[in-house]
């Protein structure tokens, strides 16, 4: 392999870092749903996706899809792109559905009424309460009136900001540390506020555990391999 | 009966299954699903310790003496209800359906419970059915499977009209704990048949009957824990939260369980195996061993006390059932604590 394919891979590997499992906000790439990324000197890159379990949801099966072609198909210098979801009970559908640029309800007509945009809507607003919970509890002081810019610069920080654009909520220093994704206006009652984000916190993370505890056990893959592809 | 430095636990084993997913029992064309809700089943056991892994063989058909072994015998379990799930678009004669249940509940008289199911695209005649099973076997609770597949169909709701139909039935027959499978989103396409939503729905306008969510709505535990802090008769089911994640996450399974005592308290948690995608016997041991870890990010939570692990394995399930506890096994002390939420201040 030339240095020019080892970037070529690697550019292709980080664009799929970009995309996340909507519903964990985790990485494809480190939660181990890349089974395959290669790029051949030609500058084809093949890429297979792989999932927990054969009945994922297929709605977010397709986003996660549709994601990884678009982040891919973005990398400059590469002349193909042959990327599909293995065994997976609706691999066919989402395959060629992403493979044409359809939308979710063309793909699996006469099943599908809504394109994804609320979904995807719903699991940002649980990643703006999940980050503000991870950003608050290591905080060690009370965050009613803080705003972004008292807490001390982290990558947690950096995603919850990156969530509430992606929301259109306010993200600059000077705003609220505290506030509701659903309203975007601070939360009357603080306390239970920071509850609810915990719990969704603790519920994403729960999940991603089941994720990742089944991919293994059904890839017989040992922790370490997780996430490298 | 499970005894541990000198205390005694009743358990009742609120989730258990005897299943027939053996490829003689795969509908003709069907194969592909039949193969992969089994295999995917399968994948869940890969959570539970090592050596309780079996072969996919005698995980897809398991004999009758190896159930009574695994509960009963080994598995410290006084009473197991049976939840069916029938699949049978995909499996001949069902995958685990009421009658399969019921004739093994029958050999054994005293351990099983006989739960059953409806479906309320049946209409008329499914209600009839419904009646009759539930006096033929005693039912006492009905298991509900709203992303059943059926014809074009990808699912149902507790919301639609129909399903009040059979919850008023359910009333009417003395069926009153209604076990609904809000769990990991397998297939449901941009209808999510496992959204929590419409189990609030219906919690409110039928106050005599108990909602149990079962697997408590992972992935979106949130979304249970906030329904149920508001609806006093929905209930939580712990298969999934012990059997996935005590042996294979214990992390988050400590804020989970944290989470479930807050949010719900110690009198809505109720135990289940999920036989035979795991055994009871490590479940058990492993829950009254079991406490929440010293762990700065575990502090919100306090430590469970025996009482609620007596309550959680097994008293909260024969309140439920009806379930007559000797009384060497129940608690000393009765009284409950109000669960703590959040208080509105």
């Amino acid at each position: 392999m030339t240095t020019l394919v080892l970037g070529a891979r690697a550019a292709v590997w980080a664009a799929l870092g970009t995309v996340r499992d909507p519903e964990l906000d985790e990485p494809l790439t480190d939660l181990g749903f890349v089974a395959r990324c290669e790029v051949d000197d030609d500058g084809h890159a093949v890429i297979r996706l792989r999932l927990p379990t054969y009945f994922c949801a297929p709605n977010f099966a397709f986003l996660m899809v549709a994601d990884a072609y678009d982040a891919v198909a973005g990398v400059p210098g590469l002349t193909g792109l042959d990327i599909r979801l293995d065994d997976h009970f609706a691999s066919d559908v989402i395959n060629r559905g992403v493979a044409a640029r359809q939308g979710f309800v063309a793909s699996f007509e006469g099943e599908a009424v809504d394109e994804l945009d609320t979904l995807r809507y719903d699991f940002v607003r649980k990643a703006v309460l999940a980050g503000t919970d991870r950003v608050c509890r290591s905080l060690g002081r009370d965050p009613r009136s803080l705003t972004l810019g008292d807490v001390p610069p982290s990558p947690d920080l950096d995603r919850l900001r990156a969530r509430r654009r992606e929301l259109g909520l306010p993200a600059e220093d000077g705003d609220p540390l505290l506030l509701d994704p659903a309203t975007g206006t601070t939360p009357a009652d603080a306390k239970r506020y920071l509850a609810f984000a915990r719990l969704t916190r603790t519920s994403m993370e729960a999940n991603s555990g089941v994720c990742r505890g089944m991919l293994r056990a059904r890839y017989s893959l040992t922790e370490d391999e997780e996430g490298t592809g | 009966m499970y005894e541990k430095d000198g205390e005694k636990y009743f358990v009742v084993d609120a989730h258990t299954h005897f299943w027939d997913a053996s490829p003689d029992n795969w509908v003709k064309g069907q194969e592909e699903y039949a193969k992969g809700w089994i295999e995917c089943f399968h994948a869940y056991q890969g959570l539970g310790p090592k050596e309780t892994h079996w072969p996919i063989d005698r995980f897809q058909k398991y004999s009758e003496e190896l159930m009574m072994h695994d509960l009963f015998e080994v598995g410290h379990v006084d009473t197991a209800i049976f939840q069916p799930t029938n699949l049978r678009q995909w499996y001949k004669n069902g995958f685990n359906t009421t009658e399969a249940d019921a004739a093994l509940a029958a050999k054994h008289p005293g351990k099983f419970l006989v739960n059953t199911t409806f479906d309320p695209r049946e209409g008329d005649e499914g209600l009839k059915a419904l009646e009759e099973r539930v006096k033929r076997y005693g039912c006492k609770g009905v298991k509900l499977y709203t992303a059943e597949w059926r014809g074009d169909s990808r699912g149902w709701s507790l919301k639609d009209p129909e399903a009040a139909k059979y919850l008023e039935k359910c009333e009417e027959l003395g069926v009153k704990n209604i076990h609904i499978h809000k769990g990991p989103t397998i297939w449901p396409l941009d209808k999510d048949a496992f959204d929590v939503s419409d189990v609030d729905h219906v919690a409110t306008d039928f106050q005599g009957l108990n909602f149990i969510v079962e697997h408590v709505g992972l992935p979106r535990i949130e979304d249970f824990c906030f329904m149920a802090t508001q609806e006093r008769n929905v209930y939580a089911g712990l298969a999934v939260v012990v059997g996935g994640l005590m042996h294979a996450r214990p992390k988050f399974f400590a804020k989970v369980m944290g989470e479930l005592m807050f949010w719900l308290g110690e009198d809505k948690l109720i135990f289940g195996a999920d036989y035979a995608i795991w055994e009871p016997k490590w479940q058990v041991e492993g829950f009254v061993d079991w406490n929440m870890p010293a762990d700065e990010e575990l502090s919100d939570f306090p430590p469970l006390t025996v009482d609620q692990k007596k309550k959680i394995l097994g008293l909260n399930a024969a309140r439920l059932y009806d379930i007559d506890v000797p009384a060497e096994l129940r608690l000393k002390d009765p009284e409950s604590v109000e669960p703590v939420g959040v208080p509105n201040s």
